[in-house]
């Protein structure tokens, strides 16, 4: 803090600068566009377009697939970071390898894995067809690929959270006759309840707003395996912008939202890291 | 006999953590596991504790082998070198959590809980503390509501590793007097764990002196300090002087000697006394320790009483008669 007063207040003042144009440029401006474009038949016609059948399934299957995505990722980030925070085992850096392929793959390839194993020409496709079971261009491919694209999301949040708490205060619990699920309930939970929301609270904004990897596995059936994001992608071809600028504000209430969440959070989260780090100096 | 540890082996990967260690502990005593980083003390605690398996080897509590018991049934209260105190709970709610874990039939009720908690808050001096949080307190206190919160539980037995490991010299004497203290007061089992030659000696009714996963002698703090049954356990105990010297049947020995197993002279006295020069005086303390260089080069300790340095008046750069009356140990040369 004390340094900034050393440079000089044009340098400061230019540097802010800066700042501001890019934050404008990128930030502010596109988000005023979204809702002036959105709001410009008038808010009856935003609310008439918000309505419209086929944006209500789409917003619909968002929220139904964020509402499965993000409590199995959330089951699977705990038992993952857990693993590899607490436990040595042979084949552990190659798990955390492993968690970060969805991050560092693109989605559309992702999208095509699937397409690939669960499409009719897929690996599974003979035998999916045979019990007539639809995964591929169906809202089962979705929620799949969503899943998939947003596993990494919990996991990579609690690794370094557990990892710098180490497994004293579970031992302690134990050694005081708590159970596993006590010892996880009233110990480990709390500890990381911060960096778990945190996680959480990415992977929601992730699975609600992933277009590549659902956009191959979708199909685009209107009203059927349109998500959000795919249906702003079909007004917009249809060139029914304020449609689609409507339903993209919805997109960007959810991100001002999340970032409102992230930041109170990321302040209660930095205070449990600190803690972390306290506790371990003495 | 409350615990009877025999033959006990542990391995990680290649590296043999305990190599065939027996120890028994009789009930109401205070045991110190003294040894080097490595050498298998914390290891054997967590085997008893319950936290880590042995690979082979028997472990009796009371008689009873405690192998296929689970940590909870094992009634031991361990203290860890960090505290491992639960960071989000008050000092309250970590002293009443083993009361509160509690299976629903067995578990006292809240009235009870916190009389016992308030109870073990005054037994640790420190009744304030309740509805603070553990960062707030330092780390000396911290460790005394680690131990009471083992203690709610009302263990049989107390397993404490390193438990002074992470405080400043002052806390740490401090506590390990109040430890002392306290035990003698409530006569619980303990073992302790500590790598302090110094805390050990001064603490523990017995010793089991640890090295590369062996136990190389258990004895009162006398017999470890005096009749080590080692040359390891001779060295780790204290310092010592080396003396390689021809005995009377002709064969060659090293000759241990400590500090204050010697006298200082200005004029030779005896057949033994070896000319050195001071190099270096350090009279702060109980008694003066002197570091010389003898006449055929070898460094020498000597530690004198107050009185004797006064009364000789010695500086440094001069050369004086130093001269063993007693010897440690002995060990012949093969």
């Amino acid at each position: 803090m004390s340094n900034s007063r050393t440079e000089s207040p044009l340098v400061r003042w230019l540097l802010i600068g800066i700042a501001l144009f890019y934050l404008g440029l990128f930030i502010f401006m596109p988000l005023f566009i979204v809702f002036s474009t959105a709001l410009e038949k008038g808010i009856a016609f935003y609310f008439q377009s918000l309505g419209d059948p086929d944006t209500i399934a789409a917003i619909k299957l968002t929220l139904i697939t964020a509402l499965i995505a993000v409590p199995l990722n959330l089951i699977f980030g705990i038992a993952a970071s857990w693993a590899i925070a607490k436990f040595d085992f042979h084949g552990k850096n190659l798990l955390l390898t492993l968690i970060d392929v969805p991050l560092s793959i693109s989605p559309v390839i992702s999208g095509f894995i699937f397409v690939l194993l669960f499409g009719l020409q897929g690996v599974f496709g003979h035998w999916l067809r045979a019990h007539d079971i639809r995964i591929i261009f169906a809202p089962t491919a979705i929620i799949i690929a969503t899943i998939f694209v947003t596993f990494p999301m919990v996991a990579r949040e609690l690794i370094p959270v557990m990892k710098a708490q180490g497994s004293d205060e579970e031992e302690a619990a134990i050694t005081l006759g708590a159970s596993g699920w006590k010892t996880f309930w009233y110990v480990t939970l709390p500890n990381i309840k911060w960096g778990l929301l945190y996680g959480v609270i990415l992977c929601n904004a992730r699975a609600m707003g992933e277009f590549g990897a659902v956009s191959v596995v979708s199909g685009h059936i209107r009203g059927f395996t349109n998500t959000l994001p795919l249906q702003i992608e079909i007004l917009y071809n249809d060139y029914d912008f304020t449609a689609a600028f409507a339903a993209a504000s919805l997109l960007a209430f959810l991100a001002l939202f999340t970032l409102v969440i992230k930041s109170l959070v990321e302040f209660r989260y930095q205070a449990e890291l600190e803690a972390v780090h306290k506790n371990k100096a003495h | 006999m409350s615990i009877e540890v025999s033959n006990i082996v542990k391995t990680f990967g290649s590296f043999k953590a305990l190599d065939g260690v027996s120890l028994s502990v009789e009930t109401g005593e205070l045991i110190a596991l003294l040894g080097p980083s490595g050498s298998g003390k914390t290891t054997l605690l967590r085997i008893i504790a319950g936290l880590e398996t042995a690979d082979s080897g028997e472990i009796l509590f009371y008689g009873e082998d405690a192998r296929d018991k689970k940590i909870k049934d094992r009634q031991v209260g361990f203290v860890f070198q960090h505290y491992a105190l639960f960071r989000h709970m008050t000092v309250f709610d970590n002293i009443a959590f083993g009361l509160r874990v509690k299976p629903k039939h067995i578990r006292p009720s809240e009235d009870k809980i916190k009389a016992k908690v308030n109870e073990l808050l005054h037994l640790i001096q420190l009744d304030w503390v309740g509805s603070r949080y553990p960062s707030q307190l330092s780390g000396g206190q911290r460790q005394r509501i680690a131990l009471a919160r083992a203690l709610a539980i009302e263990p049989k037995v107390l397993l404490l590793d390193e438990p002074f490991g992470s405080l400043d010299a002052q806390v740490r004497k401090e506590l390990r007097q109040w430890l002392r203290r306290f035990h003698d007061d409530l006569h619980i089992t303990s073992l302790f764990v500590t790598h302090d030659q110094e805390e050990a000696l001064e603490v523990a009714d017995r010793i089991v002196v640890m090295n590369k996963g062996k136990v190389e002698q258990v004895g009162t703090p006398q017999e470890v300090y005096h009749k080590p049954a080692s040359v390891f356990v001779l060295n780790f105990l204290g310092n010592v002087n080396i003396f390689k010297s021809r005995m009377v049947d002709g064969k060659l020995a090293n000759l241990y000697i400590r500090p204050h197993q010697f006298d200082i002279a200005r004029k030779p006295q005896g057949d033994n006394a070896i000319k050195a020069n001071i190099k270096y005086l350090n009279p702060a303390g109980s008694s003066v320790k002197i570091d010389l260089l003898s006449e055929s080069g070898n460094p020498l300790q000597v530690e004198i009483p107050q009185q004797l340095f006064v009364q000789l008046q010695l500086v440094k750069g001069e050369d004086v008669f130093v001269c063993p009356k007693d010897i440690t140990f002995c060990e012949y040369e093969i």
